[in-house]
């Protein structure tokens, strides 16, 4: 038990031959938990001390080959299956562009792979609390000494025999490294009241941080996002024009498209006169007139136009349109009725386009015909 | 005639030097009072990055209006700029990791300081796609993530293969650097008196001891992202020359520019490493162990890659003559006798001309001329971008497109800020992290490797 805060005993040499031959000596002498440290990679000493060659090139391939896989895999799976975008009329999947970022991710996971497992894997860094950091011996092999450091936890370890074993093989300085007793003793405690004060802290410091920055940074001028620019918003007030208001009304005298004013305004004997449907019923009007029927005229006329409400007396009924007055009125008088209204009915100008009130028309007449049927739809 | 026995390669270090020599010099600009020298380099350099900084905050608040851009020249000084940055940290990976696979013992002295300067000038690269976006806050929608818009990236795109290049580029150089830090970091630990110092070089240094079985993985990773890093390099200035030669604008859709690029960032690279490491050799007193034969190398190098430069820009027009294309043959006229023919002029008299001068061993021996040819072909490499760029742009297919670009007072501000944030990084890490790789310099001193039995 005494020994057990001694880690080993190391020797400086100063001269790189010199230490060779020492390593040499030491696997004769069946010594297995050594080290030698140098301040430079010396050329045949991981040999020397048969050590086998690194594997670390196993890693580098796996994580290679893992990178170009999911680089792979997450293109083909963006560009085919959740975001299919075409681009210059190129095909989804198109091998050739994804290489450059298969080839970088590869580069990339392999070698930061590489470095993480060596550093953290293999070394178990970070290591500072090891017993040779900060002893003269350590400052020694930074320099210019070669040093070989025999553990106590060898199975031949003696402290005098392995003192003397060094003396003889021509050793500049012998130390005896001892772990740190205080260091040893003091384990990190998760309940270090500083420990839990700098976490709190951290975490206060940076919650704001990322409050502040996505919460009002983002919002201050320039980062606004774009909305605030020199232009017009409809139903805002502006400063480009001199009555302040940012719509504006047309020029007058001129007419939207579509918009043409409509000249049967309260005459609808001239309506019936001067008025001709423009349309041919072919069956795509005949539909239109048909969907256009059953949303705006079946409510009140019913599904088939013999005026049986859907309104359950909440509006009047209208009469029905298979009377001989409308069957025998010509196209132009009902759609002025449907344009202007007649009696309780509005017009349907503001929602109906021009065509689809003469494809109503159309569909009134099919309606129509379908009652009273003429001699030669029976045959 | 003088004759040089070459079966035997000259030491890296002349005069062989201890190794606790080494220490010492490499680690004293660390540990003592900066000079004046250097309090007028930084203030200077200071003073550039805050030209700068005001010309690109006159940018976010104003938008990149206050730019030269217009139509047709949308792509200026921005991408003018980043593809001069990124080829200047070319010869960082070059010489770290491409000599270092080709065992050219000679760049150990030079490879940590220009690993560094890779990674700076792939810092100033990267600032300027970012601000070109012209809403360099959102620019995170560059990087797949899964977002609330369920929207993705379009991974076909040249533009973003150069996001995935430069960051993975940065990343590995970084990784790259930092491993070549770490026994260097425990080598000042050890040495340092300074209490705040060692804690932060224990921090860094992760508790590295220097053991023999941590080097044998050490070196094998190493040699393992050296691997990496060669064919990152070149396929980074391949997907920077994609940008250009994947669209259809005459003089920038040519398979010439993947090679091209690359020779031209090397070119460069080494232009600007031979330009700093002059001046840091001098001031630092370490003419010993960055050697004059060294610089020499960097040099031939340089006459190298400079002609394979002007190689490409003959081909160029032999291509467009040879093609038939009317629209290329008039893009190249148009280059060397058009309203930009002093660019193109610059440019060939910069990079090929000049750089002959290298052919005598006098001239490639002596300082101040070759720092002056490096200046030269850093002036002469810019040139060649805005070249490719603005004379392509502002006279494509269309006469009544044409258009000039004149570069606004901010785009000029924004260059001189990315040399001021270059040079600003430069001087922090000559006076905070050895220039030197103290650990390699030693493995290749005279004496220093077993004589006798070595596992070569």
């Amino acid at each position: 038990m005494e020994n057990k805060p001694l880690y080993s005993v190391a020797a400086t040499f100063n001269d790189v031959n010199k230490t060779l031959a020492a390593v040499q000596k030491i696997n004769e002498a069946g010594y297995k938990n050594y080290d030698v440290h140098t301040p430079y990679p010396v050329h045949g000493l991981p040999h020397a001390m048969r050590l086998k060659s690194s594997k670390l090139g196993w890693v580098t391939l796996i994580f290679g080959f893992s990178g170009a896989l999911f680089a792979f895999l997450f293109m083909y799976w963006v560009n085919v299956i959740d975001y299919p975008l075409i681009v210059g009329g190129k095909p989804f999947y198109q091998l050739p562009a994804y290489i450059p970022v298969m080839f970088e991710v590869t580069v990339l996971s392999a070698a930061v792979f590489t470095v993480v497992w060596m550093l953290f894997i293999i070394f178990k860094f970070p290591n500072n609390s090891h017993p040779l950091i900060d002893t003269e011996y350590m400052k020694r092999v930074s320099v210019d000494r070669f040093g070989i450091s025999i553990q106590a936890n060898d199975d031949l370890f003696e402290l005098n025999k392995v003192k003397e074993f060094f003396k003889n093989l021509g050793a500049e300085e012998v130390f005896e490294i001892y772990y740190k007793i205080d260091e040893l003793k003091d384990k990190p405690k998760i309940f270090d009241k500083k420990f839990i004060s700098f976490l709190a802290l951290t975490s206060i410091v940076v919650s704001a941080i990322t409050y502040f920055v996505l919460n009002q940074l983002l919002f201050m001028s320039p980062f606004n996002w774009m909305h605030e620019q020199f232009r017009l918003n409809p139903q805002k007030a502006t400063t480009v024009f001199k009555d302040g208001f940012g719509m504006r009304n047309p020029v007058e005298g001129t007419v939207a498209r579509g918009y043409l004013p409509y000249p049967f305004k309260g005459k609808p004997a001239d309506a019936e006169m001067k008025l001709v449907n423009p349309l041919i019923p072919t069956k795509q009007v005949l539909e239109l007139g048909k969907e256009k029927y059953l949303t705006f005229c079946s409510p009140c006329h019913g599904n088939f136009g013999f005026g049986d409400s859907r309104l359950r007396g909440q509006f009047p009924n209208p009469p029905t349109l298979h009377s001989d007055r409308l069957r025998n009125m010509k196209d132009g008088g009902l759609f002025h009725i449907i344009t202007e209204g007649q009696n309780v009915m509005p017009g349907y100008a503001s929602q109906l386009t021009t065509d689809e009130r003469w494809a109503i028309v159309h569909y009134i007449r099919v309606l129509q015909r379908s009652v009273n049927p003429k001699e030669s739809d029976l045959r | 005639m003088r004759t040089i026995d070459y079966t035997i390669e000259p030491p890296v270090v002349e005069g062989k030097p201890s190794l606790s020599s080494i220490n010492e010099d490499i680690a004293r600009p660390l540990e003592t009072k900066p000079t004046k020298g250097w309090y007028i380099a930084i203030s200077i350099s200071l003073t550039m990055l805050l030209i700068g900084a005001v010309s690109l905050a006159i940018t976010f608040i104003e938008g990149i209006g206050v730019w030269g851009l217009n139509q047709p020249v949308g792509w200026g000084f921005d991408i003018v700029n980043f593809v001069f940055w990124v080829g200047i940290g070319h010869a960082g990976t070059l010489i770290s990791a491409i000599l270092f696979l080709l065992r050219q013992r000679w760049r150990t002295s030079i490879a940590r300081f220009a690993e560094a300067m890779t990674i700076f000038a792939v810092m100033c690269a990267g600032l300027f796609p970012a601000i070109h976006t012209g809403r360099p806050w959102l620019d995170g929608y560059l990087l797949p993530y899964p977002n609330q818009h369920a929207l993705w990236v379009n991974f076909t795109s040249p533009l973003l293969w150069d996001v995935f290049a430069v960051s993975t580029y940065f990343t590995v150089s970084l990784v790259f650097w930092y491993i070549g830090l770490i026994p260097d970091l425990a080598t000042l630990r050890d040495r340092t008196t300074n209490k705040i110092k060692k804690v932060i070089y224990s921090i860094l240094s992760l508790g590295w001891r220097h053991s023999t079985k941590h080097w044998n993985h050490y070196e094998m990773a190493y040699l393992i992202l050296a691997g990496f890093a060669t064919p990152l390099v070149l396929s980074v200035h391949t997907i920077v020359s994609f940008d250009f030669a994947v669209s259809i604008m005459p003089g920038w859709h040519t398979t010439i520019f993947p090679p091209y690029f690359v020779a031209g960032a090397v070119f460069s690279g080494f232009a600007m490493v031979q330009n700093v490491l002059i001046i840091i050799r001098k001031v630092f007193k370490i003419e010993h162990i960055i050697t004059l034969d060294t610089l020499e190398k960097m040099n031939k190098v340089m006459l190298a890659t400079g002609m394979m430069v002007g190689y490409a820009y003959a081909m160029e027009f032999f291509i467009a003559w040879y093609s038939g294309n009317q629209i290329e043959q008039f893009v190249f006229l148009n280059r060397a006798l058009g309203p930009y023919a002093w660019s193109y002029w610059i440019m060939v008299s910069c990079n090929v001309l000049f750089t002959q001068l290298f052919w005598f061993r006098k001239i490639r021996r002596s300082i101040p001329v070759m720092f002056v040819i490096g200046v030269l072909v850093n002036v002469g490499m810019w040139f060649e971008r805005f070249v490719i760029v603005v004379t392509s742009l502002s006279r494509d297919y269309l006469p009544s497109s044409w258009g000039m670009y004149i570069p606004s007072i901010y785009d000029i501000g924004i260059l001189i800020g990315s040399f001021g944030l270059f040079f600003t990084l430069i001087f922090l890490f000559i006076r905070t992290l050895p220039v030197v790789s103290i650990a390699e310099v030693k493995a290749v001193l005279p004496n220093s490797q077993p004589s006798h039995g070595g596992n070569h």
